[in-house]
């Protein structure tokens, strides 16, 4: 990962804990990402690993215990009021339920016209409605048809692109999408993902991908981070990292992602109880050391224990 | 050549609409041998649920099984009387839920839920139900001294087996598991799954596998039935559902994974 400077927004050794001792957790350590334009960054690991308390520290639902977040070079102000709303404005997120995510009660159109109205308060009447028409049709819906329908007409799939164009309506630059398609059908997830490439591409958008899926992260990000126990165990390019893992948490994720060619019975597809719990065991020891793999793949020091 | 161990044969199922009916399931026959894994993949909303029901009759109106027959060891399921069903449930077939984790009741300790179906099904007093509890949580790797304990103090995955030990504690012939990992990361999801691949083994009891994941299906699946709105399109051994699809279906359900290690689909944009 390169210069923070040039980095839209930047975490900057982020910690975030709940609760006080002896029944403190520590949700976050030391966690430092960029995001860029025109980027994706895939933040990958289990439940409870903390993919999720980033997602919300850059949402600025949580503020961090520790460190600031940098936003296009200068930390984030928080008394501000125009400035904070610039922020929200700037950063949006796709969630991952996208039946709960659109109120039920209005149109499609209702979601796409309150943020218009909102943030973009040079617009005037039929310029609105073009620009609803105009989001509809970005995310491959026809506005005809959907712009009238409410939530409960339409399925998982287009609900979700629904989110994506009202990320879009207000302009954003930074989008949080936390497992976005885990919740649709197999066959339009692909749909989903490719269409947010789409955006990043086109509308030069920094996208933090958050997921359990290994596979779909390479298929959409050029930077990963995989995250254990509130650490960033290891990071950088996307291919690097899943083609050479390093440290062994990251091991134990890529093999665990189910393999079309080994079966169960495969005794090289069996995962010992034992190792896993010396690798989480190892993997959730706080280390400060920092190691380099190669250009542009990081890795953090393993606990002694066990040979990298 | 030995009789299957579940035949569904015809089997067909609509939910009764106030105008119209839903053919949820049309005409899907199907086998299911002793000690076999079989899969039925497929989209939601594509009735493989609904067959998972429909085998322990836990379907409920207005799902209406319209004809076919569903047998288990040549007795038709859907002619069990209210008193046969009850017997039949749990020591016969046994099902694991998409959210089976959180069907355990909360506010009782694990060693209550399992005193429950071991009195309920085998008339066991508290001290054979405790040895037997100890000896179901030993086997999928949980200390028996935790059944003190309640759900909550358990991790996702640790309630999940729990809920797989309860289901095996009757030494059921068919266990039916929906989605069973779903809500499970990748690397518990291949603990679990590989534990009840070696219980099988020992037990020799047969497994109706339901998922969306097919490239974890083969892993786990001898055979797998492939569905699509209410028919079952392909069934065929896994080798031959991963190395030659037949039905296009199949091979789009394919497609519609990002694989780990190909070529990535999408042309990499440098900025």
């Amino acid at each position: 990962m390169s210069d923070p400077q040039t980095a839209i927004l930047a975490l900057d050794r982020v910690s975030k804990s709940f609760g006080t001792a002896p029944y403190k957790v520590n949700a976050a350590q030391s966690v430092s990402f960029e995001l860029h334009a025109g980027r994706t960054l895939a933040l990958v690991g289990e439940s409870g690993s903390g993919k999720t308390t980033c997602a919300r520290l850059v949402m600025r639902e949580y503020m961090p215990s520790e460190g600031q977040l940098l936003f296009k070079g200068k930390p984030v102000s928080t008394d501000n009021a125009k400035a904070l709303a610039a922020y929200r404005r700037s950063v949006q997120m796709i969630f991952q339920d996208p039946f709960s995510s659109l109120n039920p009660a209005h149109t499609i159109d209702y979601h796409l016209r309150r943020p218009l109205q909102l943030h973009r308060r040079d617009l005037r009447g039929k310029q609105i409605d073009a620009a609803v028409e105009e989001l509809l049709s970005r995310v491959k819906l026809d506005p005809k048809i959907v712009a009238r329908k409410h939530p409960h007409e339409l399925s998982g799939g287009q609900r979700q692109r629904v989110n994506i164009a009202r990320t879009l309506a207000v302009g954003a630059e930074v989008i949080v999408a936390d497992e976005p398609t885990s919740m649709l059908d197999v066959s339009v997830r692909l749909g989903v993902l490719n269409l947010l490439n789409e955006m990043k591409r086109d509308m030069k958008l920094a996208l933090l991908y958050i997921t359990h899926d290994i596979a779909t992260a390479r298929y959409v990000a050029e930077d990963i981070v995989v995250m254990y126990a509130g650490q960033i165990v290891e990071w950088g390019d996307v291919n690097k990292v899943i083609d050479n893992p390093q440290h062994p948490y990251t091991r134990l994720l890529l093999s665990a992602v189910p393999d079309p060619e080994m079966r169960f019975d495969d005794p090289k597809a069996q995962l010992k109880a034992a190792d896993v719990d010396e690798v989480r065991r190892l993997s959730a020891v706080p280390q400060d050391r920092i190691v380099a793999v190669e250009p542009g793949h990081f890795i953090r020091q393993i606990a002694s224990g066990r040979a990298a | 050549m030995t009789a299957p161990l579940l035949q569904v044969k015809n089997l067909t199922i609509d939910y009764i609409g106030d105008s119209t009916d839903f053919r949820a399931v049309d005409d899907v026959s199907f086998d299911v041998a002793r000690g076999e894994v079989f899969g039925l993949a497929g989209e939601s909303g594509c009735g493989k649920s609904t067959i998972a029901f429909a085998i322990s009759r836990l379907h409920k109106p207005p799902a209406l099984i319209r004809s076919g027959r569903i047998l288990l060891e040549g007795r038709d399921v859907l002619d069990l009387n209210p008193a046969q069903l009850r017997d039949f449930r749990w020591r016969e077939v046994a099902m694991v839920f998409q959210s089976a984790m959180n069907s355990l009741n909360p506010v009782l300790r694990v060693q209550e839920q399992f005193y429950d179906v071991l009195r309920t099904h085998q008339k066991m007093n508290r001290a054979q139900a405790r040895e037997r509890t100890a000896e179901m949580l030993r086997l999928v790797d949980i200390p028996p001294d935790r059944m003190k304990d309640y759900p909550h103090q358990f991790s996702g995955g640790m309630r999940q087996r729990i809920v797989i030990a309860i289901c095996l504690a009757l030494n059921p012939k068919i266990v039916v598991m929906d989605e069973p990992t779903t809500a499970l990361d990748v690397v518990v999801q291949r603990e679990i799954l590989q534990r009840i691949n070696e219980l099988r083994r020992t037990f020799g009891f047969s497994v109706l596998f339901i998922t969306h994941d097919l490239g974890l299906m083969v892993q786990f699946c001898d055979r797998i039935g492939i569905m699509l709105a209410g028919k079952l399109v392909e069934q065929n051994t896994a080798e031959n559902i991963y190395g030659a699809p037949q039905h296009d279906y199949t091979r789009k359900l394919w497609a519609s994974f990002p694989s780990l290690h190909g070529e990535p689909v999408m042309e990499k944009v440098s900025i």
